[in-house]
């Protein structure tokens, strides 16, 4: 891109590469540090070295990762605990709907881009204005959150012994502090406070009574719920 | 050899939904309610994940230092701070609240 054509970009409120790829790094190094968690969590749940690198290489979605060593480390079968883990994962593939339509990336390439496809690229990539911007935001999100994750989760599996009780350093509030953050700048009109207010009461409200994952997911009716309720207010279609 | 089957199941299961979402055609997305569904669907699934890592011990509710750390996120979201600060505010005072000897 010439330095015109980019001066034009943002003069129309688009962004500028730079600030795309200084956006993807901060949640890239920011949510990658946080694999050390992983990493000292998962070996004090008792997990190998390899199978703690084997979950964070093959599996590469925090949230099913935590829940499957602490399901394990809570006795649970491994049916149980990888049901809890995929169920976790779904969300996944709501975010692959979204990103496949705004990346139109080559079906060759898909498989690839699949494995990051996860909570912080899709909300990089969704929050940009182009194409272009979403494709830079989404690799570059991908790339250094990949390297980094897997790189903190080997340090952290080695350090786990060192380090002790990982709840004193603090480390198990990055996960939701992490959520919180890429959560902040979707809820832009009431429609989606509206849905992020009941997604957390149906989630909290249905933890003491589903197995672990299935809260979630049924949190996720809160979208249809409220959509469907906006358009009986407006007197129109849902589609407003 | 247990906990290899379950992280192999995971593997599959997890790849699989990452996977299948790409590869959904695009024209399935048109319609404006699909649009705006698959935009809400993610703040449902981040807020319901926010809530549960903060107050959820297993399948009990509970209020503790994580609380703390989840509102200094919050504040310093609010300030407009970077990513990697929020992070560290809602470690450093989720560690201070527990080193007061608080939840």
């Amino acid at each position: 891109m010439t330095e015109r054509t980019a001066f034009r970009d943002t003069e129309t409120g688009g962004k500028a590469d730079r600030a795309v790829v200084r956006d993807a790094l901060g949640v890239g190094v920011a949510v990658g540090l946080s694999g050390f968690a992983f990493g000292v969590t998962s070996a004090g749940s008792g997990l190998t070295l390899m199978q703690t690198c084997a979950l964070s290489l093959l599996v590469f979605t925090g949230a099913s990762q935590f829940a499957l060593v602490g399901a394990l480390a809570a006795g649970g079968g491994p049916f149980t605990a990888a049901a809890g883990a995929f169920f976790l994962g779904v969300r996944n593939a709501f975010y692959g709907l979204r990103l496949s339509q705004l990346l139109a990336l080559p079906r060759a390439v898909r498989p690839f881009a699949a494995q990051w496809v996860i909570d912080e690229t899709a909300a990089v990539a969704l929050a940009q204005p182009t194409r272009r911007a979403a494709r830079i935001g989404f690799f570059v999100t991908g790339l250094s959150l990949y390297v980094l994750w897997n790189l903190t989760t080997l340090l952290g599996a080695l350090g786990a012994g060192a380090i002790g009780d990982t709840g004193a350093w603090g480390l198990d509030a990055a996960g939701p502090a992490v959520f919180l953050a890429l959560l902040a700048p979707m809820l832009k009109t009431g429609t989606e406070r509206a849905v992020a207010g009941l997604a957390v009461l149906l989630g909290l409200g249905l933890l003491p009574v589903l197995p672990a994952g299935v809260p979630v997911l049924m949190a996720a009716l809160a979208a249809p719920v409220v959509l469907w309720a906006d358009g009986r207010r407006k007197g129109r279609g849902i589609e407003g | 050899m247990n906990v290899w089957i379950a992280i192999g199941v995971t593997v599959l299961g997890c790849y699989a939904v990452k996977l299948a979402g790409l590869l959904v055609p695009a024209g399935a997305l048109e319609r404006p309610v699909v649009k705006r569904l698959a935009a809400l669907l993610p703040v449902a699934l981040l807020a319901a994940l926010t809530a549960e890592q903060t107050f959820a011990d297993g399948q009990v509710l509970v209020l503790d230092a994580r609380a703390a750390g989840l509102g200094a996120a919050a504040v310093a979201l609010v300030l407009r701070a970077p990513f990697l600060l929020v992070v560290a505010a809602a470690v450093l005072v989720t560690a201070g609240v527990r080193a007061m000897g608080v939840g």
